[in-house]
């Protein structure tokens, strides 16, 4: 593929000049299905050993894959969410190798014909630009299952649970260039899966997992051999190997050696990468079309049902937020991050100021949340709550601090924000006349203030600041600011 | 005891119905003679108990007129099916001690029908062969022999160990499964109905598997209404097995009789020049002659192909097997023989656990596989078996069944072609464009050669028409002269 782009993104110093960083993605994300890919056990993560097995998945003599329509209709909707062509004929594939944990000896794959071919994702970097990024494919295939090396010194021990779940394989197209844009293509890739809920993006859970292939040349040049990171699994860690293995690499090349295309491994503990296997070692796999499975042919209808089903995906909505709501690029971003943020947002502000609606969420409300570590759906304070507050301010019942006050209420107590205001006397003093009896009380309590104010106009804040004490926060600052100026005739 | 060699399926559904005799009687019966036929070596696995306890059932049921299509009918199982709580081997080491705790669709059915296992029969190891001398627990012989030498001959692979014993009367009918012939080579070898139904019409769950896109199962029987009385039980759709067929189903024993005059059967010519003994080629003379008695017209037909066909299948056929038999590395069941590391326990394992000839296929189809050559062997052969599936298109297009010899010569004797890959495979070399094409066919026991042992013939007919075998098939059994009784030099 020729890379047209003659002007390098971003660049790493070497003692020899620039170096620009090439990544490729593979993203494996667990298919969100009830069943495995050709079996009829349970998929869902957890459970205790070899809880979710049937005879298939533990390749039982004389076993049969049959292929779980459901897997079919989440790989498609992921290839409809990535703007991918959606291929009408597709072939499993074995993959043959030996390990325990693999127990057909093979892995069901697609090779030759994927299911899903050449799309993109729009990424938008921190300094607010965006970049595109091929996808060049997405498969399906199966996981395999998990080996347990360090229960026993004498033996090693296999659960098969995850044997068989389906996984996505998301292959991108050489597009990156630095592990920042590598970190915000494998987030928005998530929230574009979590949208679309064909995977919950769980990297903990191994739900998702990349692997990374990075190389290194001078701006302009073919690109330069590649090394394969294995099984990354969280997002820090993706730019942390990337980081690592670029700098690695123009290392390596500056003192003279070459890059040998090899499979390496990151290490959590070091924050470094180290060599797996070699090009040599590597396996032949000996693909060839399952012969236990026919070809998978899709029709139409069956692709324009699934498009049906796709909901708004983050970039449409960032876009309609925009411009429906007149919010900054920022604040969107931040809302269609998670489709929860957005539908909570949308909630807020119906008939209310999207600006105040977008503060209030992205400010007190996310950091509450984070505080607690509470998930937004299970937020104590609901989006109906949360909009009366912002009403309550809008009325002028609240001033803004008070308003704080009620939100930590809220908060506690899951408490409409009326009630709490009604049940702690909390409403604002708006009442002329009594703001004027606590300015007098103030000014008259103060003389030498009174006169230094003549001279100084600026420390009105002052006498400000104690009638709101006065108040317990409740006089209307406004209001108060208004009266003192009156009085003191300035 | 009841004269078993005079009892087919048909003869003993009747006489239990009518009272002749019980199902008990006639269990009975079987496991006097298998005991007393131990030198054949048929039977891997016997259900004795089981079967007796079963019996009783059937002949309870059967006093009651409450009996179900196939009841109290004894039948012997490849020990490639499995079945459940009894066990399977595939006649490997690696399985020896193997007991699945599931039972396979096709026995599933034919138990649910009525029918009793009475016991596991030998094969070739994983059926792979076509003389029953790689099983693991030793060659099957043929209950047939010449009549002017005493030397044992096999009897075909690799359902050999069904063949014989339907031959021998160890049981009435068998189960069989056929990837390049291994139902109608050893039925030919020993005068036995052998039927390979249309790849898809039977389900291969619970089957162990030798190679997916050709294995399939059918019956071993003493006549031809027998195997479509068979096929009526063993066929259907099994959502478990993607690879079968939703076409429909029928009673195929209905189509037997009626005329076919004015029928067209085709003789592909080209197979003349294949290397076949003139007895047989003699008996397709005869068997042409038979339809032509029958009103049936013959036409010449082309198969160019076909000529293609060992070497597309020797490669296919192992290369699926390489990966169909990954699963027995001794991790989760089957044998084991521990090794210091991982690829130690592989090596070790699959070493002792595997035959000279499944090492062979696995080595083969690993290699045909393998990059830089799959291009050249995997995917050509893909290609010459899509040719080969054309030429049998193009010629149904003007014929209702094609009639070749099943096997270029009658059995050979044990150990005779053991040490030659190469000739042992060549005895395929009738049978397998069948499974390349994924056709029905059938063996019909069609005479004798000049040293007494059976010849057999072979119907092929457009997918999904097992009922024109059948119709087919008929005339030949109508029509030959001699008898298919081994005479029971065996027997303690």
């Amino acid at each position: 593929m020729v890379n047209d782009i003659k002007v390098a993104r971003y660049t790493l110093e070497g003692q020899s000049g620039l170096w620009e960083t090439v990544i490729g993605i593979e993203v494996h994300a667990q298919v969100t299905s009830e069943s495995k890919l050709f079996s009829g056990a349970s998929a869902s993560y957890g459970g205790s050993p070899m809880s979710h097995v049937s005879l298939v998945d533990a390749a039982m003599p004389g076993m049969l894959p049959v292929i779980n329509q459901q897997c079919v209709r989440q790989a498609i909707k992921t290839g409809l969410g990535l703007k991918a062509q959606i291929n009408k004929f597709s072939v499993f594939d074995r993959k043959n190798y030996f390990y325990p944990d693999l127990p057909q000896g093979y892995q069901i794959s697609q090779f030759k014909y994927p299911i899903v071919g050449e799309g993109e994702v729009r990424v938008t970097l921190k300094d607010n630009s965006d970049i595109r990024v091929g996808i060049e494919r997405l498969h399906l295939e199966q996981d395999a299952g998990k080996s347990f090396h360090d229960i026993d010194p004498e033996s090693s021990y296999i659960d098969l649970n995850r044997s068989g779940v389906a996984l996505m394989e998301i292959v991108t197209k050489p597009d990156l260039r630095s592990a920042d844009e590598a970190k915000a293509f494998v987030t928005k890739l998530r929230t574009i899966l979590r949208y679309l809920e064909t995977c919950d993006g769980n990297m903990e859970e191994g739900s998702l997992r990349a692997d990374i292939n990075v190389s290194v040349r001078k701006p302009g040049d073919e690109l330069g051999t590649r090394c394969e990171i294995k099984n990354v699994n969280s997002i820090k860690f993706i730019g942390m190997a990337i980081d690592y293995e670029s700098r690695r690499q123009i290392d390596e090349i500056e003192n003279g050696n070459k890059i040998i295309q090899e499979t390496r491994l990151f290490d959590v503990s070091n924050g470094k990468t180290r060599s797996m296997r070699s090009k040599e070692e590597a396996h032949d796999y000996r693909y060839f079309p399952d012969p236990d499975l026919l070809p998978l042919n899709l029709d139409d209808n069956f692709i324009s049902e699934i498009a049906k089903e796709i909901p708004e995906l983050p970039d449409e909505k960032k876009d309609r937020f925009l411009r429906n709501y007149g919010l900054s690029s920022y604040d969107a971003d931040i809302l269609v991050s998670d489709k929860k943020y957005a539908e909570y947002f949308e909630k807020v502000t119906v008939g209310r100021d999207p600006k105040i609606s977008v503060n209030w969420i992205t400010g007190e409300l996310f950091s509450a949340l984070k505080r607690l570590s509470i998930d937004i759906t299970n937020s104590p304070v609901s989006c109906d709550n949360l909009g009366e507050l912002i009403d309550l301010i809008s009325e002028g019942t609240l001033s803004g601090r008070l308003a704080k006050d009620v939100f930590e209420i809220m908060l506690e107590t899951q408490k409409n924000p009326r009630i709490i205001v009604k049940e702690e006397n909390l409403s604002q003093i708006t009442d002329e006349g009594s703001i004027e009896k606590i300015v007098d009380k103030i000014l008259g309590e103060n003389p030498d203030k009174v006169s230094e104010v003549r001279e100084k106009p600026k420390m009105i804040g002052w006498f400000v600041g104690q009638v709101m004490k006065e108040s317990q926060g409740k006089a209307n600052p406004s209001s108060v600011n208004e009266i003192i100026q009156k009085k003191l005739g300035l | 005891m009841l004269d078993l060699k005079k009892l087919d399926l048909v003869t003993i559904r009747n006489s239990l119905r009518k009272g002749d005799f019980t199902s008990e009687e006639l269990v009975g019966s079987y496991i006097d003679r298998i005991n007393n036929s131990k030198k054949l070596n048929t039977y891997n696995t016997l259900n004795i108990e089981n079967a007796i306890n079963l019996a009783k059932e059937s002949d309870k049921r059967i006093l009651k007129k409450n009996y179900r299509p196939m009841e109290g009918i004894p039948i012997g199982i490849k020990d490639l099916f499995c079945t459940k709580g009894v066990k399977t081997t595939a006649s490997s080491k690696m399985l020896e001690n193997f007991t699945p705790t599931y039972e396979s669709t096709i026995t599933e059915k034919l138990f649910y029908q009525g029918m009793i296992l009475i016991g596991k029969l030998s094969n070739d190891e994983f059926a792979m062969g076509s003389s029953n001398e790689t099983s693991y627990l030793g060659p099957v012989l043929n209950p047939w022999k010449k009549e002017t030498s005493d030397q044992y001959l096999v009897p075909g692979g690799s359902s050999g160990g069904s063949a014989a014993a339907v031959s021998a009367s160890l049981c009435p009918v068998a189960t069989a499964t056929d990837t390049g012939g291994s139902i109608r080579q050893p039925a030919s070898f020993t005068g036995t109905v052998g039927l390979k139904p249309t790849y898809g019409r039977c389900s291969r769950w619970g089957i162990v598997a030798f190679a997916s896109s050709l294995d399939q199962a059918g019956p071993i029987t003493k006549t031809v209404a027998d195997s479509a009385a068979m096929l009526t039980h063993m066929a259907g759709y099994d959502e478990k097995d993607s690879t079968s067929s939703t076409a429909k189903n029928e009673n195929y024993e209905e189509a037997i009789g009626g005329s076919l005059k004015g029928k067209t059967i085709g003789i592909p010519h080209e197979f003349e020049r294949l290397d076949i003994s003139l007895d047989i080629q003699n008996n397709w003379e005869s068997a042409i002659q038979w339809y032509k008695d029958a009103g049936v017209n013959i036409k010449s037909i082309k198969l160019p192909h076909s000529k293609y066909a060992l070497p597309a299948y020797y490669i296919i056929a192992p290369a699926e097997a390489s990966s169909n038999l990954a699963r027995y590395d001794g991790v989760k069941y089957g044998s084991r023989v521990e090794g210091e590391v991982l690829d130690d326990l592989y090596k070790k394992t699959r070493g002792a656990g595997f035959g000279e000839e499944v090492k062979r296929r696995i080595m083969m189809g690993t290699y045909v596989l393998s990059a830089g050559y799959y291009d050249a062997y995997y995917l050509k052969a893909q290609k010459v078996r899509r040719l080969i599936h054309q030429d049998f298109v193009d010629a149904f297009g003007s014929v209702d069944a094609i009639l070749t010899p099943t096997t270029p010569t009658t059995a050979f004797e044990i150990g005779e072609n053991v040490s030659d890959p190469l000739k042992m495979y060549s005895n395929d070399i009738l049978t397998v464009p069948v499974n390349l094409a994924g056709l029905p066919a059938i063996s019909i026991p069609s005479g004798l050669d000049k040293d007494g042992i059976p010849m057999g013939m072979q119907l092929i007919t457009k997918h999904f028409d097992e009922n024109s075998l059948f119709q087919f098939g008929s005339i030949i059994e109508m029509s030959r002269s001699d008898m298919f009784q081994p005479k029971d030099w065996w027997m303690n």
